[in-house]
């Protein structure tokens, strides 16, 4: 029981004080589970009675071999970045926040509202505003989980479930009335879409011809301040330090219910700024549909990446690539997209399942740093 | 570590493969490429453009003649909008934007290539761009032809109508289905029911029995999730009709369809076809109509109609299809 | 509300026996959740576990044309499912609330790609019939809520006493309670954590597999992609709303599930109130009395806290 307790406090302050030398394990790990699963899915591949080697293939290909594919993984790396950095801050205070798709829905629900209401505004006003506001918006579905936490006790897994949904039915109910396009109401066909936002708001494309967006800058530029907030701020120390070991913290006296709420309301906000870019970066306008589970997949993109602001930048990439790449299969070999989202699954289950071996090995150095 | 290795080695060279090599050129087929937001066997939308495609292809003579690529449960837009870029940037003739909500997609890519006809549908609008299609089907006929059938058969006076949500051509059929039974007898009462969700089938399921429960005894409804009122419709054992649309339906429950209008696309397709290699590439739109036979209604072999009702549903169907009795949308 | 035929007899009743339909598989979940997270174990897969036992349900029905056989089908992948869970969470002690997600993204996408290969299209099986209680079923009003259901619904609400004896009567539930809430205090008086939670967890996802199986061949029959469209979740949701309690969660399976219910007959009964609002107050509801019930007092000290021993 001793020899835990040692090897835990000193678990503690090896994660507090973040080591380069770990970088190699955390990447080669994930990357290893990864594989796993891959070769899972290309025995799987086998029993649909396609070409396992030609739909990898198709994945790689799809990904890096050409300018759009490459630019598009980009593009869906940038929100699953966005999320995934609220992730390392709520993940990092132990806050489980499975709320992103609520979150960004609540941040692209007020980018439209908000764009279109003050469509007069010149673009430097408009697009700053527009980030601000739904930044805000993410915050605010962050922040009623977080205060529910902090002074109800109600567990946070439970009620940003139910936020996601409460979002989705608040968000298809302003698209089929209040946010509706005219346009579909004047052809009589009522698609289930906003109207197209004033171009001044649109984020400015990198590459011609694709989707390739600025936001994608941003969330890289966020990335760099999270990690500067996290870990060179008293601040994003003390959300570690809840995070970690939330008695000590007590007694230390931190404000625990504070970095909490905190947390998962920075969380929400970086959520949300990922609806934003969807909707002023790639759409143009708010579709049902608009999360496309970034919510969800932005998690394992920052448990990928360690739970590092600059970690989850690569792992962001990798993700939007494998997303982009499994389409792209699906397409060439014609198997399933289920058999991607199966895959997905495995990735998860393993990556997690590896950390064990992660922390065990992290542990063990930590013990013969300290010379016991 | 080995086979890691190796499969890496296989993977990198199969990737250099497909970038720089190419799939080898036979004999240049016509390539349709086809997006859709549920799956291909949905017995209903997706499957009933899906299936003229495949039928086409046979009377085409093939792979050879006719290449088909399809992605489907493309319900989330922007993955759709990716899907239909990637094939018009691999060179298809045709892309099938087969989706209402795909339009504004389509109105984006389309003009990135120029030499892509895109066809969309259900709508009616091209954009003004001349590589746009718009199809549609006037499904307001076959709903007409459904509520008459279904005015003549109910006895509890209550029919029933489901559906995930009231947009696209559901709104159109609804409508029609409407006018029709109240051209029988307006004292009939059609009452709906929106789920507000195209996956939760258990809760249409409830939707169709909550209407039984009301009193109805003849049920309609629209979309892929229509599939849970059918079960909750044979759960009932006799007690209540079904009327089809989008698709023959009678397979699914052979005891309790009465008749189903289905979308026949094959009109719609040769014309496309037949446009593209007369180097017209779009601004045109398409209507699927009984008179056109992109609209049929299909009885159901083993479910008895009673001559009479059956005699009132073909007068219907020859007067729209002769354009004396005109259906509003 | 204005409208008052809602509040005519048969209305009335409709709303009460379909609630208590379709309260079904929220129960078999909800119930096997609670008993896998008294030992300590949160499992977000739930959903991910009924897919499949839906699939494998409906499945093995279609092909063997028998409905025991399909029932113990979902039984044996909510087994496999729940050991799965065990190996990663319990074993190998990863962040319970991922994999749990792992785990329902694995049955989402495996259910959908093993229907598409084997079936490929709509097709219904006969599920299991209404059966009337004889005496019971004849009793007005309450005869016809709560006693003209299938198998399945008595099922779920047999599980229900069952649960509470199981937790709180047996030896097996202490056992799983004492893991759930003092795991170092229990492994020193020779229980095994890690027996206890793997049996706990595995129990839980056959009674989610079963809920999968009550929805595709009790409810409506037939199997599709994302059947259950999220129920899991609202599982385990009503798990916390139950307090870890059968019959508390009960209660909320059925408010939840009235809530529905009432919601589909008002549009029926043509009551003007917007579809999209009334879908969205179970969830507000259920949020509403997670802040009030203040049921964390109850809540299993070490869920989703993976237990180390001592020693390394």
């Amino acid at each position: 029981m001793s020899s835990h307790k040692i090897g835990g406090t000193s678990e503690v302050r090896h994660r507090l004080t973040f080591d380069w030398k770990d970088v190699g394990l955390r990447v080669a790990l994930p990357l290893m589970a990864m594989l796993a699963a891959m070769l899972i899915g290309a025995a799987m591949l086998l029993l649909l009675k396609a070409n396992a080697l030609h739909a990898y293939a198709a994945l790689l290909a799809g990904a890096f071999g050409s300018v759009y594919g490459f630019t598009q993984s980009l593009v869906k790396a940038t929100p699953l970045l966005l999320v995934g950095l609220g992730i390392c801050i709520s993940f990092r205070a132990s806050v489980i926040n499975i709320g992103g798709e609520g979150q960004i829905i609540a941040g692209a629900l007020m980018a439209t509202w908000f764009s279109l209401a003050f469509r007069t505004w010149p673009g430097w006003m408009l697009l700053p505003a527009t980030m601000t506001m739904g930044f805000l918006a993410g915050a605010a579905w962050g922040f009623i989980p977080g205060i529910l936490k902090a002074r109800l006790s109600v567990n946070e897994i439970l009620s940003t479930v139910m936020m996601n949904a409460i979002g989705i039915q608040l968000m298809n109910f302003l698209l089929r009335g209040p946010l509706i396009d005219p346009a579909g109401v004047r052809a009589g066909t009522f698609l289930h879409q906003s109207e197209r936002l004033p171009e001044q708001v649109w984020l400015p494309r990198l590459v011609p011809q694709t989707l390739l967006h600025a936001g994608a800058i941003i969330a890289v530029l966020l990335a760099i301040a999270v990690y500067i907030f996290l870990w060179r701020t008293t601040i994003g120390y003390r959300i570690r330090a809840v995070g970690l070991n939330r008695d000590a913290s007590r007694y230390s006296g931190i404000n625990v219910p504070l970095y909490q709420t905190l947390s998962l309301t920075l969380a929400g906000g970086f959520a949300g700024l990922a609806g934003v870019v969807e909707v002023i970066g790639v759409q143009h306008r708010l579709l049902e549909g608009i999360t496309s589970g970034y919510g969800f997949s932005g998690i394992v993109a920052a448990l990928f990446g360690g739970l590092h602001p600059l970690g989850t930048i690569p792992a962001s990439w990798l993700f939007g690539s494998l997303l982009v790449g499994a389409d792209k299969m699906q397409r060439a070999v014609q198997v399933p997209s289920a058999l991607i989202d199966t895959v997905l699954g495995l990735v998860v289950m393993f990556v997690v399942g590896s950390a064990l071996l992660s922390r065990r090995w992290a542990a063990r150095r930590a013990l013969t740093a300290s010379g016991s | 570590m080995k086979t890691r290795n190796l499969l890496i080695v296989a993977l990198v060279i199969g990737m250099l493969a497909v970038a720089f090599g190419g799939p080898a050129v036979a004999a240049p087929a016509f390539r349709i490429a086809i997006v859709m937001p549920s799956a291909k066997t949905d017995m209903a939308f997706s499957q009933s453009m899906y299936d003229a495609l495949k039928a086409l292809q046979k009377e085409m003579g093939g792979e050879s003649a006719l290449q088909i690529a399809y992605s489907e449960d493309m319900f989330k837009v922007p993955d759709a909008a990716a899907a239909i870029r990637d094939y018009a940037g691999q060179g298809f003739n045709i892309v099938l934007a087969h989706g209402s909500q795909y339009g504004s997609s389509v109105q984006e890519i389309a003009k990135d290539f120029p030499k892509t006809a895109f066809a969309w549908g259900t709508h009616v609008d091209t954009f003004g761009l001349p590589n746009v299609l718009a199809y549609t089907a006037a499904a307001e006929q076959g709903g007409y032809v459904n509520g008459v059938l279904a005015a003549k058969l109910t006895k509890t006076k209550v029919i029933g109508v489901t559906g995930p949500v009231e947009i696209g051509d559901a709104k159109t059929y609804i409508s029609g289905f409407t006018q029709g039974v109240a051209s029988v007898d307006p004292s009939i009462r059609v009452s709906k029911t929106w789920t507000g969700s195209f996956s939760d089938v258990a809760l249409m399921a409830e939707a169709a029995k909550t209407q039984i429960a009301a009193g109805a005894d003849a049920l309609t409804g629209s979309s892929q999730s229509v599939v849970g009122s059918i079960g909750a419709a044979k759960a009932a054992k006799g007690k209540v009709l079904w009327f089809g649309t989008q698709q023959n339906q009678a397979p699914l429950a052979p005891e309790l369809v009465v008749a189903s209008q289905q979308y026949d696309w094959m009109g719609v397709l040769r014309a496309m076809i037949k446009n593209y290699k007369a180097g017209k590439l779009g601004g045109e739109t398409y209507v699927a109509e009984l008179k056109n036979g992109g609209l049929k209604i299909v009885y159901n072999p083993s479910f008895k109609l009673p001559d009479a009702v059956k005699k009132a549903g073909d007068k219907v169907i020859a007067d729209i299809t002769s354009g004396t009795l005109k259906i509003k949308p | 509300m204005a409208d008052p035929t809602i509040f005519t007899v048969p209305a009335t009743i409709g709303i009460l026996s379909s609630a208590v339909r379709l309260a079904t598989p929220y129960l078999f979940a909800a119930v096997g959740e609670a008993i896998c997270q008294s030992s300590g174990v949160l499992n977000l897969g739930v959903d991910g576990i009924m897919l499949l036992g839906a699939y494998a349900g409906f499945f093995v029905t279609l092909s063997t044309g028998s409905l025991w056989l399909g029932v113990l089908a979902a039984m044996v992948v909510g087994l496999l499912m729940g050991l799965l869970m065990s190996v990663i969470s319990v074993s190998l002690k990863a962040e319970q609330g991922i994999s749990g997600i792992g785990l329902y993204m694995f049955g989402l996408g495996l259910s959908s790609l093993l229907f598409k290969v084997t079936v490929g299209t709509v097709k219904t099986v006969v599920g299991f019939q209404p059966v009337k209680i004889p005496i019971l079923g004849d009793i007005p009003i309450l005869g016809e809520i709560l006693f003209q259901h299938s198998l399945a619904v008595y099922a779920a609400f047999l599980v229900v006493p069952l649960a509470w004896w199981f937790l709180d009567k047996t030896t097996w539930g202490l056992k799983i309670k004492a893991v759930g809430h003092t795991p170092a205090a229990a492994d020193s008086l020779g229980v095994s954590v890690l027996r206890v939670r793997y049996a706990s967890v595995c129990l839980g996802a056959v009674l989610a597999g079963l809920a999968g199986a009550s929805l595709s061949l009790a409810m409506v029959n037939l199997f599709q992609e994302n059947l259950t469209a999220g129920m899991g979740f609202i599982a385990v949701a009503l798990v916390y709303f139950g307090g870890w309690r059968p019959v508390a969660i009960m209660g909320g399976a059925l408010l939840f599930s009235f809530m529905n219910a009432l919601q589909l007959w008002m549009q029926v009964l043509a009551v003007k109130i917007p579809s999209d609002i009334a879908v969205m107050l179970p969830y507000v509801l259920t949020i509403a009395v997670l802040a009030v019930a203040h049921n964390h007092e109850r809540e299993p000290i070490s869920l989703n806290k993976p237990f180390e021993r001592g020693e390394h």
